[in-house]
């Protein structure tokens, strides 16, 4: 732990997490700046206690600094900033175009959408559009990858509440998915898979046919994924009533995407400001009350319906036509600003750049759902048991390649 | 825009358009005045960003930008402030919790105070680091070699 950020040399009474080094300044730097976690007015029977940043149930390098009065949380605090990589630093040295690849490594597990929102907010800023085959097949894929991001959440998730087979199962479909991205554009994870003013590739034989085979069988698997939890005494006893968020709160931390409709607020950017095609096709958008872990289970469960149910939409009438504006091999927006943001899995994916009339980005600023969302965290934790930590951290659904950038 | 004009004069600079999308240039003292009205009268609950560029040839360097929108009317707005290298913003905190981080992020990469802010500390760099990488002075291969050294046992470079 020699590394990385240091805010956190106070006299930890517990450190979790290996060998904390000492350092004057760094004491008093900490007891006057610090929220929530205080080193200096711990109770009587309170301790801090560091979980992660290698910590299994961090989803990667998240450390979670806990004051614990006995079993119970009292305040908490992230600590980020480990996997930054200067992504927006980078855009403003890179052409539009060769920007493009770098989005996919923000949210990892949902490649697909990062690219979406870069492309559309770029082709927002040159004042185009992409044509409507284009845009139907950018539909299909974005759904999917919302069900492949969704999988992983679930599957993980259930895996850090204790159950092992949930995990299996939904790797098992995410691979299908992976494979159809892999037929697309050659590459599973990182796709890049648009391309500013449309599409590079055309769909390949069958992608048609993959797509409705998947969004079949799928149907059942949801069925499947269900049984093993919503009405498992376990999965309930561990979910319902743990890190409650209420609407307000939620709204005033700016709290979007699944989390936000868990707390009762309907609200998706699809419906509300349409992008791609999304205004083409008929979806619900599921939202609980409560706001707890159970609803947002249960809420991204629905997605995962909902997204199916726009694919076998979208794949029924794909438009035929060019896949590419008319734009030329240089782009040089000119001058001015945009902010364009799309339905990520994880909430309100956000660009905001400012061109000086170059072929560079003079500003790309990303609003990562994830960060914002994590912001919550402390509130949710709050009060809670030490053991739905883990819960609760699965359940906002946070990717640190994108916290961080 | 209209009625924001009417309520706060000169401190509402200017209101434009770009791309379709509603921009508010304010002065940067009546910024949480601003906000706290924008929030309160005109319904835009929810800062989905907020954020800076920095233009250093100007006399005022930093804009701070903020992204706001309304669930009532679905609508954006983007208030826009500039801000000088040596002077503070106010923090709109209190106004909308969700600018704790935002801020913070902003004070990391651009080096902008945010007065008012609960604590306002690094968040993605660590906090011995010196340099704030989203001036433009400040060059993308530029490290911060001494704290590379100290803390990693390497020499930094590319």
């Amino acid at each position: 732990m020699g590394s990385g950020k240091s805010g956190n040399r106070e006299r930890a009474v517990a450190a979790h997490n290996g060998h904390e080094r000492m350092s004057n300044e760094h004491t008093i730097k900490t007891i006057s700046g610090m929220d929530s976690v205080n080193a200096t007015v711990l109770g009587a029977d309170e301790i801090i206690l560091n979980m992660g940043p290698q910590h299994p149930s961090t989803h990667g390098v998240l450390r979670v600094k806990l004051k614990l009065d006995g079993e119970r949380v009292a305040g908490s605090e992230c600590i980020i900033g480990y996997l930054h990589r200067g992504v927006e630093k980078i855009a403003e040295h890179r052409s539009y175009q060769q920007f493009a690849p770098y989005v996919d490594r923000m949210d990892y597990v949902a490649a697909v959408s990062n690219g979406l929102g870069y492309c559309e907010a770029v082709e927002k800023l040159l004042g185009t559009e992409a044509p409507p085959r284009a845009r139907v097949v950018r539909t299909i894929l974005t759904e999917l990858q919302r069900i492949a991001s969704h999988l992983l959440w679930l599957g993980t998730h259930a895996l850090d509440i204790g159950a092992l087979t949930p995990v299996f199962y939904c790797f098992r479909e995410r691979e299908e998915i992976l494979k159809i991205f892999e037929k697309y554009c050659g590459a599973r994870l990182t796709t890049h898979a648009f391309r500013i003013g449309g599409l590079q590739y055309e769909t390949y034989d069958g992608f048609e046919e993959d797509t409705r085979r998947f969004c079949n069988d799928f149907a059942h698997k949801i069925d499947e994924y269900e049984t093993l939890l919503t009405e498992n005494r376990i999965w309930v006893g561990r979910t319902k009533g743990v890190g409650i968020l209420n609407a307000a709160d939620a709204i005033a931390l700016g709290v979007t995407g699944p989390v936000l409709r868990a707390s009762g607020v309907k609200w998706d950017l699809r419906k509300a400001l349409p992008y791609a095609a999304y205004d083409q096709y008929e979806f619900d958008i599921p939202t609980r009350g409560t706001g707890d872990t159970y609803d947002r289970y249960v809420v991204r469960m629905e997605e995962m319906r909902q997204s199916r149910r726009i694919c076998l939409q979208a794949i029924e009438n794909i438009p035929t036509g060019p896949i590419m504006a008319r734009i030329g091999k240089v782009l040089k927006p000119p001058p001015g600003e945009v902010y364009h943001s799309i339905e990520a899995p994880k909430g309100e994916l956000g660009y905001y750049i400012v061109s000086d009339g170059t072929t560079q980005p003079y500003r790309v600023r990303v609003r990562p759902p994830s960060f914002i969302n994590l912001q919550a965290f402390d509130k949710m934790a709050k009060g809670s048991l030490i053991a739905d930590v883990v819960a609760i951290i699965g359940t906002i659904d946070i990717v640190l390649g994108e916290v961080d950038r | 825009m209209q009625r924001l004009k009417a309520r706060f004069g000169d401190a509402f600079r200017e209101a434009s358009l770009d791309r379709k999308q509603a921009i508010a240039l304010i002065a940067v003292e009546q910024l949480r005045e601003i906000s706290r009205y924008c929030r309160d009268e005109e319904k835009f609950d929810m800062l989905v960003d907020l954020t800076a560029v920095d233009w250093p040839k100007r006399e005022k360097r930093f804009d701070v930008v903020l992204n706001l929108y309304s669930f009532a009317k679905n609508e954006r707005l983007r208030l826009k402030a500039h801000a000088g290298e040596n002077e503070p913003a106010p923090s709109v905190c209190e106004i909308w919790p969700a600018a704790n981080w935002m801020e913070r992020e902003c004070y990391d990469m651009f080096g902008i105070v945010f007065e008012g802010h609960p604590n306002l500390t690094r968040i993605l760099l660590p906090d011995e680091w010196q340099g704030h990488p989203l001036r433009k002075d400040y060059d993308i291969l530029k490290q911060d070699t001494d704290w590379v050294r100290e803390n990693l046992g390497i020499e930094s470079g590319q």
